[in-house]
């Protein structure tokens, strides 16, 4: 066992940290450049810092040169990835094109459509989202209803969409919708990318229990899509779906901070029964909780590293990062406002410590067990592809989807 | 970066695997559980020795085979898996660790050889009976080189040849070496949570002790001893909770009720993929306090608190719903599920409770922050 970087690796991690020294300020204790700003600033601010992460070399390196990366070992983005972390970047605009669409559109597309549409994506010049779920059709995504028929050489879509990070500022969206609703519901479905300014799309905003707006309702009526722009046959489309939910899981990752190191912080600075609150013996059992399972992910992710830089598969374990990460949060951010005790639902953040980190989280984090395969979607994934228990019984697989019942 | 053991290191763990599931099924340490006259499995433990594995990370000029800490934590999590009954982790986690860590040149040159060779069984006796051993409350006293008091549940006490003793020794405490052949040692076997590893009431009456470090100083080397303890006691609890899973995995896979495997309903599946996750998160943690202990890092204290914490937590949830997953047929004698839910409560209270290793973890980590 070793934790030191091969002198290639170290080499590479100081120009990283050299470059991104130059070009960015540190993390510090508050809520991240994006989440200061409202999401026109924080955009343009991303932009500009995706080309210039681009520019030198550092956006998508281990992607295939021929889909404008460099080749490099996935071990050099990770690196990458997590100097990156230190620093108080605006990122989180780009995830879903970079870890969905951008590796949907180099397995499906053409190639005149991949040397038109990732370069810009690399680049950060185009948004991209993903049209998937559905007010119906969450966990059960395959359940869709959005239809499409065929016109000529175009589709006509027509339906709804939910959940859609980003529409509203994204250039090109993935799409699944059904084009038969005689088949089966996994047979019905055919995959396309489309231009988000496309005439009949309608985007409205969903204001979340945290006040934000990170993701929208969808609207299409009579939208037309070309057929070229379909991504693998008719009636394949849940098959490519599956490819870019597999990079979902990936794309989603940690959560952010507060983590124990900020309750940490928080409690040796509050006062609990006039003492540090550090000294009670309950808040140290909860911080010793939050630490192992915090550096149980930071350990898995180098059992990952470690098989990366060997170049072997990872094994199953970097399964549990999202459910861990996502429920700890939550409980992390209780916590911490409860230490504030009866101050603590203040959410002022110039009234607050860490600028109201802990309360902020508090109202975010419940989506964080959500997105991207909820809590429970998620277990059923480790207990099926992981442990090798029996898959759910379907009983909605072989009928028509036409005939399968629908409730609320 | 390279956080994976060796091929050699993965070799080791395979052959032990190997033969600890034709010489260790859990037929053994039912066997010793239901047996009172067998304290341990002699048989087991002749083959453990006759392998030198208690000698694995001795060094060779103590007479053990100096592979390393990352060979015996390989080990000690298949020791964990097979729920061996032997006084393995007394002899080698605790006794040589004690010695290895207070011992002089000479102590160790002497004391050590045999424990390598699994010639004799060593133990290390704190505990006096319910409630957390402080250096305030010990009543097990040091005076001019002898030794009175009490001590209990000592881990092999009933069976073991040398004991490292904590005992008070004026204002502060110091670690003895003691004979338990030596006059005035008496001992009886005491009842536990789990009777396949014995456990003793040993009685000190003036007997004949060896300072082992320096006077006063037995409480620092306690906490060393027990932070190097802490990583094995966690790779066997590690291999204890990986046992329970595939067990449930497998019973999962093969009751069925209402028509179905019980391992298709989500409710099972759930608490399954908790246990792999409360796993996962032990084995992240055991394998890099695992490299502190390999490394003698400056990190140990904190590594070694963090991997103990989880793999007591990761046992202790995998032996009881291990249990739950089995409903009924669980709770039964004749199922081998309570010889996991014994062992994961006996190794979570060895070497002090899960609220005592997150007292020293936190404690460890204002340490860190202060330096």
């Amino acid at each position: 066992m070793d934790f030191n970087d091969t002198p290639e690796q170290a080499a590479y991690r100081a120009k990283v940290r050299a470059w991104l020294s130059a070009n960015a300020e540190p993390r510090k204790d508050r809520p991240s450049v994006s989440r200061r700003l409202d999401a026109e600033e924080g955009l343009a601010l991303a932009k500009a810092w995706q080309a210039r992460k681009a520019d030198a070399g550092y956006a998508c390196r281990h992607w295939p040169a021929a889909h404008g990366g460099q080749d490099r070992p996935m071990i050099e983005t990770i690196i990458y990835d997590q100097e990156e972390a230190n620093f108080d970047v605006p990122t989180g605009f780009f995830s879903i094109g970079l870890g969905m669409c951008g590796p949907v559109m180099a397995q499906y597309a053409t190639q005149e459509q991949q040397a038109r549409f990732i370069p810009p994506l690399i680049r950060g010049e185009e948004v991209w989202c993903q049209l998937f779920s559905e007010p119906a059709a969450g966990s059960d995504v395959a359940g869709l209803r959005t239809r499409c028929h065929r016109d000529g050489d175009d589709w006509v879509v027509n339906g709804q969409k939910v959940w859609t990070s980003g529409a509203h500022y994204s250039d090109w969206g993935i799409l699944v919708a059904r084009h038969d609703s005689s088949l089966p519901k996994h047979k019905g479905l055919t995959f396309f990318f489309i231009d988000m300014k496309s005439p009949g799309i309608d985007i409205k905003p969903i204001k979340q229990i945290n006040g934000g707006s990170n993701f929208n309702e969808v609207f299409f009526t009579n939208v037309r899509v070309p057929d070229s722009q379909r991504l693998g046959a008719i009636g394949e489309g849940w098959q490519v779906a599956i490819t870019t939910l597999m990079n979902e899981r990936l794309a989603v990752g940690d959560a952010p901070p507060p983590d124990f190191r900020e309750v940490m912080k928080l409690a040796a600075a509050c006062e609990l029964d006039g003492r540090s609150a550090l000294e009670d013996p309950s808040v140290r059992e909860r911080i010793a909780d939050w630490y192992v399972e915090s550096m149980g992910m930071k350990h898995t992710k180098a059992r990952t590293m470690t098989a990366l830089s060997q170049g072997k598969v990872p094994g199953p374990e970097n399964s549990i990062g999202k459910v861990v990460s996502a429920s700890k949060l939550q409980n992390v951010s209780s916590f911490g406002a409860d230490l504030m005790d009866m101050g603590g639902v203040i959410t002022d953040p110039s009234l607050m410590p860490s600028s109201a980190l802990f309360q902020q989280s508090y109202l975010y984090s419940p989506g964080l067990r959500i997105a991207g395969g909820t809590d429970e979607i998620l277990r059923n994934i480790i207990a099926e592809r992981v442990l090798g228990l029996p898959g759910e019984i379907r009983v909605d697989r072989d009928v028509p989807y036409s005939d399968i019942p629908t409730g609320n | 970066m390279n956080f994976d053991f060796s091929d050699a290191q993965k070799a080791l763990k395979q052959q032990t695997r190997d033969f600890l599931r034709a010489a260790c099924d859990t037929t053994v340490p039912r066997r010793v559980l239901e047996d009172t006259d067998e304290p341990f499995a002699r048989d087991l433990w002749g083959q453990i020795c006759a392998n030198e594995s208690p000698g694995i990370a001795i060094p060779e000029e103590y007479g053990g085979i100096g592979f390393g800490y990352l060979e015996l934590c390989v080990v000690a999590e298949e020791m964990g898996r097979a729920i061996a009954p032997v006084p393995f982790s007394s002899t080698v986690y605790l006794a040589a660790e004690a010695i290895l860590q207070g011992g002089s040149d000479e102590q160790k040159k002497r004391l050590l050889p045999r424990l390598a060779s699994g010639e004799s069984i060593g133990t290390f006796a704190l505990s006096e009976g319910p409630g957390q051993a402080t250096v305030a409350n010990l009543q097990a006293a040091l005076s001019d080189g002898r030794l009175s008091g009490t001590k209990m549940p000592v881990p092999d006490g009933d069976v073991a040849d040398l004991c490292v003793v904590v005992a008070r020794d004026g204002d502060g405490a110091s670690l003895a070496v003691v004979d338990l052949a030596a006059e005035g040692v008496s001992r009886e076997p005491v009842d536990t949570l789990d009777p396949s590893r014995s456990h003793a009431r040993i009685t000190f009456d003036g007997v004949e002790a060896e300072l082992l470090g320096e006077a006063g100083e037995g409480w620092a080397i306690k906490d060393a001893v027990f932070n190097r303890a802490a990583v094995l006691f966690a790779m066997e609890q590690l291999g204890g909770a990986d046992a329970c899973l595939q067990m449930a995995i497998g019973y999962a896979k093969g009751r069925y009720a209402f028509g179905r495997p019980i391992g298709s309903f989500q409710a099972i599946k759930h608490k399954l993929a908790d246990m792999y996750i409360k796993n996962e998160l032990a084995r992240a943690n055991c394998y890099y306090g695992a490299w502190a202990l390999s490394t003698d890092a400056a990190e140990l204290p904190v590594a070694a608190a963090a991997a103990r914490v989880a793999a007591t937590q990761a046992f202790h949830f995998a032996s009881k719903e291990n249990i739950q997953t089995h409903g009924g047929i669980g709770f039964t004698w004749e199922s081998d599920c309570h010889l996991y839910y014994r062992r994961s409560k006996l190794l979570a209270l060895s070497i002090g409770s899960e609220r005592v290793w997150k007292d020293r973890l936190i404690s460890g980590l204002e340490r860190q922050e202060a330096a």
